[in-house]
């Protein structure tokens, strides 16, 4: 079913009765070409992309809850392409691209809102950093205003900018940049890729990989085996303990991220604002509630639940910039797992297994690359080679040095 | 979370800063191939189960501590000072360095 302005009145008139399931919940066939682990965002967009744009339509998403249970249902929805480095920029303006056309192209409203992210300095020294920032990323063709404080204030003017350790002096604004309904993202590639012929079943934890003369030939499930030629990693949170079937060890550690939301009010700020100076970041829902979130909790985790004194830490971030907030109650707060990786970059590439692909290592911004990491690592599965956007996303680069570290911290994956 | 620290008692988290896993062993750096060096400094075994780790009580007494604790449930089962699990290895590598360098026919029931 195609949706459409004639379908959604038609719909109305007939009391909403007519409406079918968005995608088949199918029972797992014996092979298939392709298997993808993991019914997040990264998992259905390369099948959709798998079948899309490489033609391979015999192949099965596998999850082992329910489609949007992950990651993907749980971060704080922001879009952005500010990043600084030659191996990011050109990947996440893909994916800021790909976000501008995904409603037309999947036939599904994500709401895809470019409100404008705007990262806030504090100092002399972090707006010449921020400048340096902006530039990158104009020279690749990507838009960036550094603002000035009054400029500043024209968009946020409720923010403490006189606070006394650490006043706001201006911002990088990229107004491209913005949120997207992070469920319709979900439901979108599902629907889309279930309609291009892939199989997506949930339910279906993977249990081992199998190999025969180092190639892959298919996956042990909670459901029986399931054959394949190719099988594509994409399990964020969870990537060292699918590795670790295949006696591969990653450069990754499993770290736990909070996000919170406010009680809904009225409409308070219309673009999304980061805090420069300690870690938070905020925007507001179409429903009203404050959606932000700050650092990960810094400790190794599987639990998707946090502690109480990150929750402390956000709050403080989040009053020191915008004081106003404290009038708030807030409604409900969670945690999800992130694949936290050594220089703070993640990983699209093959394995030394044959048949065998790895997306992973997204630490807490896979979110915004879910177009551009389905697209480029449908492309290395299908064509088993790297896509030119995400080529410095290799596994070896610990190796041999060809680390991407935007922040310059090392290799201390919870600092990232 | 709260961390029983054992200089000073049980203590919230916040307390605390986190380095990682306490398994990785730094290779000798003059002889270490860089594979060697690459896994010690890269690659993590990052087990969802029980887990030994490394914490620094910064608010506290500013001791390393060796924490043995759940990454599925946040369980702490045991913590103790890393000072004394470092001896404890080094003590471990003499004795299996002493075995090592002594007479052939010795070494199997020493």
């Amino acid at each position: 079913m195609r949706y459409s302005l004639f379908s959604v009145l038609g719909q109305a008139l007939r009391g909403q009765r007519d409406w079918k399931p968005q995608w088949r919940d199918a029972a797992p066939k014996a092979e298939y070409d392709v298997v993808i682990v993991g019914g997040g965002g990264h998992g259905l967009a390369t099948a959709y992309y798998l079948a899309k744009e490489h033609g391979i339509t015999n192949v099965a998403v596998l999850e082992k809850s329910h489609v949007g249970s992950g990651n993907v249902g749980r971060n704080t929805t922001i879009v952005r392409s500010n990043y600084g480095l030659p191996g990011n920029i050109p990947f996440y303006e893909h994916s800021m691209k790909l976000w501008e056309g995904l409603e037309q192209d999947i036939n599904y409203n994500a709401m895809v809102s470019q409100r404008g992210v705007l990262n806030l300095y504090h100092s002399d020294a972090q707006r010449d950093a921020y400048a340096r920032r902006g530039n990158a990323m104009r020279m690749a063709g990507i838009d960036a205003e550094l603002l000035d404080r009054e400029g500043v204030r024209a968009m946020v003017p409720f923010i403490d900018f006189d606070n006394a350790r650490f006043p706001v002096k201006g911002g990088l604004l990229q107004r491209r940049g913005g949120t997207v309904r992070h469920d319709a993202v979900a439901w979108g590639y599902a629907r889309a890729a279930s309609d291009r012929g892939v199989d997506i079943i949930q339910n279906c934890a993977v249990t081992g990989i199998r190999r025969e003369n180092g190639r892959v030939t298919g996956v042990e499930t909670s459901r029986g085996f399931i054959g394949a030629k190719k099988v594509g990693l994409s399990v964020a949170g969870s990537s060292s303990l699918l590795a670790a079937m295949v006696d591969m060890r990653l450069p990754i550690e499993s770290h736990v991220l909070q996000a919170f939301v406010s009680e809904g009010v009225k409409p308070l700020i219309d673009c999304v604002m980061t805090f420069g100076a300690g870690h938070f970041y905020v925007s507001q829902s179409d429903k009203g509630g404050l959606v932000f979130g700050g650092d990960i909790d810094g400790y190794n985790s599987y639990a998707q639940r946090g502690n109480l004194h990150t929750i402390e830490d956000v709050m403080e971030g989040g009053m020191a910039l915008w004081p106003g907030l404290g009038r708030l109650r807030l409604l409900r707060h969670w945690g999800g797992i992130m694949d936290m990786s050594m220089d703070g970059s993640p990983i699209i590439d093959r394995t030394d297994i044959g048949g065998l692909y790895l997306n992973a290592g997204w630490c807490y911004g896979g979110f915004k690359a879910t177009p551009a990491a389905g697209f480029c690592f449908a492309h290395t599965i299908a064509r088993d080679e790297p896509h030119p956007h995400s080529a410095a996303y290799r596994l070896d680069r610990f190796a041999t040095g060809h680390l991407i570290d935007e922040k310059g911290m090392g290799a201390q994956p919870n600092l990232h | 979370m709260r961390i029983r620290c054992p200089y000073c008692g049980e203590r919230d988290n916040g307390e605390f800063s986190y380095l990682g896993d306490a398994a990785p062993v730094r290779p000798d750096g003059m002889d270490a191939s860089s594979e060697a060096m690459h896994d010690y400094v890269y690659l993590r075994d990052n087990r969802a189960g029980e887990i030994r780790e490394l914490w620094y009580h910064a608010a506290g007494c500013r001791s390393w501590l060796v924490v043995t604790r759940d990454t599925r449930t946040h369980a702490i089962t045991d913590v103790q000072p890393a000072r004394e699990v470092a001896k404890t290895r080094r003590a471990e590598t003499r004795l299996a360095e002493t075995r090592t360098v002594t007479p052939a026919g010795s070494a199997s029931h020493a």
